[in-house]
């Protein structure tokens, strides 16, 4: 469950101060899914980066569980980031020099899984986003959809409470975007995530139990 | 996943490994040559001399000579060969004259012997042992018998009309003169003593060295080049100072192509006697305990002596001239800047191309961070993949350098080496006389210079390749430790 209270981010551009989150106060239960939607340059990835222990705010308090993000450092954040929330981008972000399964892999190697186990593991999450005999295909050689279903692999074989969702379908064309979209909700209904989406895409948002809008830093629900 | 991500980085980027890995390679391939060329061109140095000094000399002690002060004669000054009114023996209106000398050679200035014993009682010497150094000059001359050339009364009457009687006699019966000076060099030494000085470091070609039982008698050890160009075997004579002396052995030099110290060695005792220097030496040759004394007994023996020039193996290295010596400059001056120039460029190659290799792979690194890699773990993967390179590059560099080597020792380039005398004043041309030049250069060699393989020049080409590894690494690593996963997420978006 997330708590954010009074959360203001703000970033220092020269001598200017811009402000990308201005006293947001949201409650996100567990197992929820939220589609947050908004303008270029409205807050959305910086809330994600909140959400997902990825930056911590220059005021109010960001709370997931019984941690509270804001006061914690880089080594406890990291070690969060690595056990409990996993991470989807627009841009797929594998690493061009590892293959399918390797990709997959690297998440568990901060968790100091051992090799055999870990060479199972992400074989199987491979094999639930369908890319059972793709894994040793570099990403070069797999479709954009086929990417971000290597990227989704990743960041579920850990088994994490929170998938955050970056404009997941923002590069891929309508067909694909429905079946990552209808991957990512097969999986978070199989497995009870909280399922954090950004999009611009309002038929993605659509899917969604909840949508948020932000505008200007200012977080408004969408009925 | 450490091995597994370095591995595929490392075949992913092959044109960055290739550049690190190579200018790594050439660098520390120039280092061993370099290195090894040095251990090579020093050896050739020992090896000139070990032939003058002998093997395991650590010091030398001699003595300048005093300059002659002002309205007083130097002691040395041309040699005379004084005959008298009845010197020589006349026959068919020829007479012959000789005579021999045996002196110190120019330049060079006898002290007394006790300076031995005030040596050899300094602390951490561990051997020392005294020569005198001579030079022995024989003076032949043939010229007509002084009756038939004596012309003290004027011709007169007939005889001055026709010029007088043509002169006769001499060794071409008209009244010519011929004159003869042989020259050659004698070191006396204790017969007891070879561990140290010049005599330890030459082989036996034929019969025996000198034994204790030889001091005080007239036996010879001959160089065996000498011997050849005097040709003198063992069992013939040798005539020094006027005294036949029973050649007893051969030697030469221990290195092939090095003449050794001098022409003819004979029992210190009689040298003294008949050079008429009792109780005198002009070199004495120490051996310390250890290398590290030598400082030490050079300081004590300076202090104890104070009179005398003390030179350690360095000093007389300095010594060593011809092109031996200029290899050693060339190695030493733009060989050791060359490679350390070629060095820094690879080191800053390789930390260049790590540094951009972070920059290119920020989103990578960025990602990483995102899903949890701690910076230690990113550190140690950049660290590693560099290390790895430069490892690369140290194998290669290390087969490179191992065939310049092989290369250079194939071709065996001669170098030419000329050791001078120990004491600094014969090169200035000191006040001592003597008939024969001032002898600059006790030995003039060709060496065939050797570049020796050792495990020290492997250890230092793969401790540089680990050093330049973890430098780019650490520096790389850094780099990478300082990205913020939001920012570099945010650098990409």
């Amino acid at each position: 469950m997330y708590e954010l209270t009074n959360v203001t981010k703000k970033y220092d551009q020269g001598k200017r101060s811009v402000t990308a989150l201005n006293k947001v106060t949201l409650s996100i239960p567990d197992g929820q899914m939220v589609a947050i939607q908004g303008p270029t340059g409205g807050g959305k990835s910086t809330l994600l980066q909140m959400l997902g222990a990825l930056d911590r705010p220059s005021e109010g308090t960001v709370q997931l569980g019984s941690s509270d993000l804001s006061k914690l450092g880089q080594g406890p954040l990291g070690e969060i980031r690595a056990r409990e929330v996993g991470f989807v981008f627009q841009g797929f972000n594998l690493i061009p020099t590892l293959t399918a399964q390797e990709n997959v892999e690297t998440a568990l190697a901060p968790l100091g899984v051992s090799t055999p186990d870990r060479t199972s593991r992400a074989a199987a999450a491979l094999e639930s986003v369908g890319l059972g005999e793709r894994g040793s295909h570099l990403p070069a050689e797999l479709s954009g959809g086929q990417q971000q279903r290597v990227a989704i692999a990743r960041a579920l074989v850990k088994e994490p409470a929170v998938l955050l969702a970056d404009e997941p379908t923002g590069n891929l064309d309508e067909q694909t975007r429905d079946e990552i979209m209808d991957l990512l909700e097969g999986l978070w209904r199989a497995k009870g995530l909280t399922l954090i989406v950004v999009t611009h895409d309002s038929a993605v948002a659509r899917r969604a139990q909840r949508r948020l809008v932000i505008r200007n830093g200012v977080v408004r629900e969408v009925a | 996943m450490f091995v597994t991500y370095l591995r595929r980085e490392l075949a992913g980027r092959r044109k960055q490994t290739a550049i690190v890995a190579i200018g790594m390679a050439l660098a520390i391939a120039l280092v061993i040559i370099v290195n090894a060329v040095s251990s090579g061109v020093q050896l050739a140095q020992s090896t000139v001399l070990a032939s003058v000094y002998g093997v395991g000399t650590d010091i030398t002690v001699s003595q300048t000579p005093a300059a002659p002060t002002e309205g007083e004669a130097g002691t040395g000054g041309p040699q005379n060969f004084d005959f008298g009114a009845d010197a020589g023996a006349t026959t068919d209106g020829t007479t012959t004259v000789s005579q021999s000398r045996l002196s110190v050679d120019r330049g060079t200035t006898a002290f007394d012997a006790i300076a031995l014993d005030t040596a050899s009682g300094i602390d951490n010497v561990s051997a020392a042992a005294a020569t005198l150094s001579l030079s022995n000059t024989t003076f032949d001359g043939a010229l007509p018998e002084r009756s038939t050339t004596d012309t003290g009364t004027a011709p007169t009457g007939d005889d001055a009309a026709v010029g007088g009687t043509p002169p006769s006699g001499g060794p071409d019966g008209a009244g010519g003169s011929s004159f003869s000076v042989d020259s050659f060099t004698v070191l006396g030494l204790d017969p007891a003593d070879d561990a140290v000085g010049p005599l330890s470091a030459v082989s036996l070609t034929d019969g025996r060295s000198l034994e204790s039982a030889d001091a005080g008698t007239n036996v010879a050890v001959l160089d065996a080049s000498y011997a050849t160009t005097a040709e003198l075997v063992v069992g013939d004579t040798v005539a020094i100072a006027g005294t036949d002396f029973t050649v007893v052995g051969l030697v030469t030099a221990s290195s092939a192509d090095a003449a050794t110290a001098s022409n003819v060695y004979i029992p210190l005792d009689v040298a003294q006697a008949l050079s008429g220097l009792t109780d005198q030496v002009t070199d004495i040759y120490v051996q310390a305990a250890s290398s590290t004394d030598i400082e030490q007994i050079q300081a004590d023996v300076e202090g104890a002596l104070p009179d005398a020039t003390v030179q350690t193996q360095s000093d007389l290295a300095s010594s060593v001239s011809g092109s031996l010596s200029s290899a050693s400059d060339l190695v030493k001056n733009l060989g050791l800047w060359l490679s350390l120039i070629v060095l820094a460029a690879a080191f800053l190659i390789a930390i260049l191309f790590t540094i951009s290799g972070v920059t290119r792979r920020t989103r990578e690194f960025g990602t990483l961070k995102a899903i949890g890699w701690s910076n230690g773990r990113i550190v140690r993967q950049v660290a590693g993949e560099s290390l790895v390179q430069g490892l690369i590059g140290g194998v290669v560099g290390i087969a490179v350098g191992l065939a310049g080597i092989l290369v250079i020792n194939l071709v065996a380039p001669t170098l030419t080496a000329g050791a001078a005398t120990a004491d600094p004043a014969s090169a200035l041309g000191g006040p001592g006389g003597g008939f024969g030049q001032a002898t600059v250069e006790a030995a003039t060699s060709d060496i065939v210079l050797q570049v020796p393989v050792t495990l020290s020049v492997i250890l230092i080409a793969v401790g540089l390749a680990v050093l330049g590894g973890l430098l780019a690494g650490a520096i790389g690593g850094w780099r990478a430790s300082r990205l913020s996963p939001s920012e570099a997420l945010r650098s990409i978006a």
